[in-house]
């Protein structure tokens, strides 16, 4: 078991290398610099701006410097933009918000996915399990950039239920409507992917066993049936949490909730190449991480794997 | 004397071999969403490449009478030629619609392209190869796919400056890892087969056997995921035009289409979200289930 972490570590150690390697690459690469505006400045305000910045010290210094500060100080340096702000006090002030709804989302998204994807399992070529399959196909041509505005539409628009943006320190309802556009798609192929599995696990011969001998049926899908087949699930999780980071940005955008999403967007119209490495740098990290858990978490409930 | 007659029969008819691909047209006609899919698919690519020759106004052009009073005098009519109705800039959206869905296309069929050519030849070159090269670049692809790559594609597209050009090569860098593990796991599985190894016995050398012997026997599963593949890049697409990141005025796509559409919804234009929107949604469907229905008939392992 030791020996596998290791080995995964190890692999997750030079992905997050290669991210910002290819972050800074794609930035030398840039045809000029963050400072080079309409306007030209003159020669010596350059100089001292770049001097500022450590833009003028050599390319693999400069690469040296940045993975000192994060990995060392947590210091992702300075906006290049915003000359009151650095990109920890961006990511400070956004992740927070970024990581609330995206928890009640990756929460709503496995709880109603795998509910959704027993119940149409046990109920096997039943009214239930056409709606659930019938949902699941539906939400896969509904990404978050088109559930969003779907969302708003009925909700806030027809109905005025909800309202259709804005965070106000994360009340409920200016949770609701981002939370169910993000998680949709993910609880859709949850639901398929639990559905398929439990078919298979059902038709297994312990769960035979388990009938004979007389045990409730709630008993089997829970005690014995559920374990099984959530393995598949579980391995579903790391492709899900990329995939709900991603749409946060969406999310952000469209709902104005004010998470790491819009400041990475913004920056992107701005050229502000600092707060755009550091938020990608982040989210790599934060990705290869659940993955490594998730993997590591596989690891340790499947038997069947082998280190 | 009934298997006198059997054979009798047998022999007026000369047997009729079935090859695989016949086999398979006869599955994929047999289901009906895959056929729906499939004529769908088809009347969307007119609509997308002959569609402009129906407008009866220039994409780009502003009708500055228009402005403002979209509400009123935008409205979708056979009448004003705005088959569509207009845009919040008074522009013709059917004409913007058939372009934006021809970007879509577009966008799809590049990526899945680009996924076929370096994918195949990549996974069957890995998995044909073995041992320590197989494990170096299947290490790449993995390190690859685990880097959160709508980000680096964002940032790829500020530094370079934000183009269609630009969203093309992007999208054809990310989207050959899946299909390079597909085909890398079906390799393995066909390098044991008699025809390989015949093959090495007479001589032939590695790259033409994975040229002529594997590649070929991935096939129906390179078609199968490419189908699948089109919407993911469709939906990438989308996904950065929605943010405006991607395709630029004049130009557009579903995405920024649907985006655009989203932001004047509350001023009862609601046919700007609409259209679009189902064009999006008409287009995913269909490549879903043209992509199922080839699965069922293709993928043996489904059977």
């Amino acid at each position: 078991m030791l020996s596998y972490v290791l080995r995964r570590i190890a692999v997750a150690i030079p992905t997050i290398l290669l991210l910002i390697v290819i972050s800074f690459v794609l930035m030398f690469a840039a045809p000029g610099g963050p400072f080079n505006g309409e306007r030209a400045l003159p020669a010596q305000v350059m100089q001292n701006l770049e001097a500022r910045y450590g833009l003028d010290q050599p390319y693999w210094k400069q690469m040296a410097d940045y993975v000192w500060n994060v990995v060392v100080h947590f210091d992702f340096g300075p906006s290049f933009q915003y000359r009151d702000r650095t990109v920890n006090d961006v990511i400070a002030q956004g992740f927070p918000v970024t990581l609330t709804y995206g928890f009640w989302s990756f929460v709503v998204a496995v709880i109603a996915g795998v509910s959704l994807g027993v119940t149409a399992a046990i109920r096997h070529n039943s009214a239930v399990d056409y709606t659930a399959v019938g949902i699941s196909i539906g939400a896969q041509v509904l990404p978050n950039f088109v559930m969003a505005p779907i969302l708003v539409l009925i909700f806030t628009l027809w109905l005025g239920w909800l309202p259709g943006g804005g965070w106000q320190g994360g009340q409920w309802n200016y949770l609701v409507l981002p939370v169910i556009a993000l998680s949709t798609s993910y609880m859709a192929s949850i639901s398929r992917i639990t559905r398929s599995s439990m078919l298979e696990v059902l038709n297994a011969g312990f769960i035979r066993t388990a009938k004979a001998k007389g045990l409730p049926m709630r008993r089997i899908i829970l005690r014995h049936a559920l374990k099984p087949a959530m393995l598949p699930v579980l391995s579903y999780l790391g492709p899900a949490f990329v995939g709900m980071i991603t749409g946060s940005v969406i999310i952000d955008v469209y709902f104005s909730t004010g998470g790491i999403g819009q400041f990475f967007v913004n920056s992107a119209f701005n050229r502000d190449y600092s707060v755009i490495m550091g938020i990608t740098i982040l989210v790599g990290v934060l990705t290869v991480t659940f993955n490594l858990v998730v993997d590591l978490l596989y690891a340790w409930i499947d038997p069947k794997i082998r280190y | 004397m009934a298997t006198q007659t059997a054979e009798a029969d047998l022999g007026q008819q000369p047997v009729k071999g079935r090859s695989l691909w016949a086999d398979a047209r006869t599955r994929f006609f047999r289901n009906k969403a895959a056929v729906a899919g499939l004529v769908a698919l088809i009347l969307i690519c007119l609509f997308a490449f002959f569609g402009e020759f129906l407008a009866q106004y220039e994409r780009a052009y502003v009708d500055f009478s228009l402005m403002g009073r979209n509400a009123v005098n935008g409205v979708p009519s056979i009448e004003t030629g705005h088959y569509f109705g207009t845009d919040e800039s008074g522009r013709d959206l059917y004409a913007r619609t058939v372009q934006g869905t021809r970007i879509s296309l577009l966008v799809g069929l590049v990526g899945a392209g680009v996924a076929v050519i370096v994918g195949t030849l990549y996974g069957a070159i890995a998995g044909y190869m073995g041992g320590k090269t197989d494990n170096i670049m299947m290490r790449t692809v993995d390190i690859l796919m685990s880097v959160p790559y709508m980000f680096v594609l964002i940032l790829m597209l500020v530094i370079f400056g934000r183009s269609i050009t630009m969203l093309f090569i992007g999208i054809g860098l990310i989207s050959w890892l899946d299909m390079s593990r597909i085909a890398r796991g079906q390799t393995l599985s066909i390098k044991n087969k008699e025809f390989v190894e015949a093959a090495v016995a007479t001589g032939v050398r590695p790259f033409t056997i994975i040229l002529r012997h594997i590649v070929p026997n991935l096939a129906g599963l390179v078609i199968v995921y490419s189908t699948l593949l089109v919407p993911q890049m469709i939906i990438t697409e989308s996904f950065i035009s929605f943010l405006g990141l991607g395709v630029q005025e004049p130009s557009t796509s579903l995405g920024a289409l649907i985006s655009a559409g989203a932001g004047q919804m509350r001023y009862g234009v609601l046919w700007q979200l609409l259209y679009p929107l189902f064009f999006f949604v008409v287009t995913l469907f269909a490549f879903f289930f043209v992509g199922d229905g080839l699965r069922d008939a293709l993928d043996p392992k489904d059977r």
